[in-house]
């Protein structure tokens, strides 16, 4: 089953919340193989992640 | 003794930051970190060096947020459902297609090193919804998993994803038009 990109999105950022069930993680993985769009968008939720984290450890805005 | 309350005043700042992100209100930040300061003085003992003073008080504070989400929620009537999906509705088509699919971002991880880009991002947290990004320093700055989450919100797992996969994708949105694209 294909799915479409928007469902995409709301699965990777599902993905970064709890496991995914086997049949989602294939499907993900199937759709990301082949979209450059839902790749990039993967990629940037990991750095927002990572940036997020980071974020407390700035010396607060004068 | 004295050594150890002035090393825990020096985390003052730090805290009081730590707890503005999640509160966004700094009166509200203000009381957790003092109750913050008096716990961790009352309680020298717990701490005794078991581990890092900053990751020690840091953990004190969490649970003085928490509560301080619990109390606020309480008082607030939540859920004034914060307009449906209509951000994501505008990204695809009625096909489920991207109408602009994402680039590549140059090299992101050198933002990470920017004083300029830690502003551009709490920028764009400061736009989100409440509620929204409440849900999100939850998750991502104070660490918590979805189902405490949920529990303190008071919604649903189901719930609880949407909330953070709006604030993902606003803030990307976000971080694309201020910043990457800049």
């Amino acid at each position: 089953m294909m799915l479409s990109c928007k469902e995409v999105t709301r699965l990777v950022s599902q993905g970064l919340d709890r496991r995914l069930p086997f049949g989602r993680r294939v499907a993900l993985r199937v759709h990301l193989a082949i979209c450059d769009g839902c790749t990039n968008f993967s990629k940037q939720m990991g750095f927002l992640r990572k940036a997020v984290a980071k974020l407390a450890e700035q010396s607060p805005k004068s | 003794m004295d050594d150890f309350r002035s090393r825990v005043q020096g985390e003052r700042a730090y805290l009081l930051r730590y707890a503005g992100l999640q509160l966004r209100d700094s009166h509200a930040a203000e009381d957790t970190v003092q109750e913050t300061l008096l716990a961790a003085l009352a309680g020298e003992a717990g701490f005794a060096g078991r581990s890092n003073l900053r990751t020690w008080l840091t953990g004190i504070l969490k649970h003085k947020i928490i509560d301080a989400i619990r109390r606020s929620s309480r008082e607030a009537t939540l859920l004034a459902a914060e307009a449906g999906a209509t951000e994501l509705d505008a990204l695809f088509d009625e096909r489920g297609h991207w109408i602009d699919a994402p680039g590549a971002w140059a090299d992101p991880d050198a933002s990470l090193e920017q004083k300029r880009f830690f502003a551009a991002l709490e920028a764009c947290l400061a736009r989100l919804p409440h509620k929204i990004a409440q849900a999100f320093m939850m998750r991502e700055h104070l660490g918590l998993e979805t189902g405490e989450i949920c529990k303190e919100l008071g919604v649903t797992a189901t719930h609880c994803w949407v909330l953070l996969y709006r604030a993902r994708v606003a803030l990307r949105e976000c971080l694309e038009k201020d910043w990457f694209r800049k």
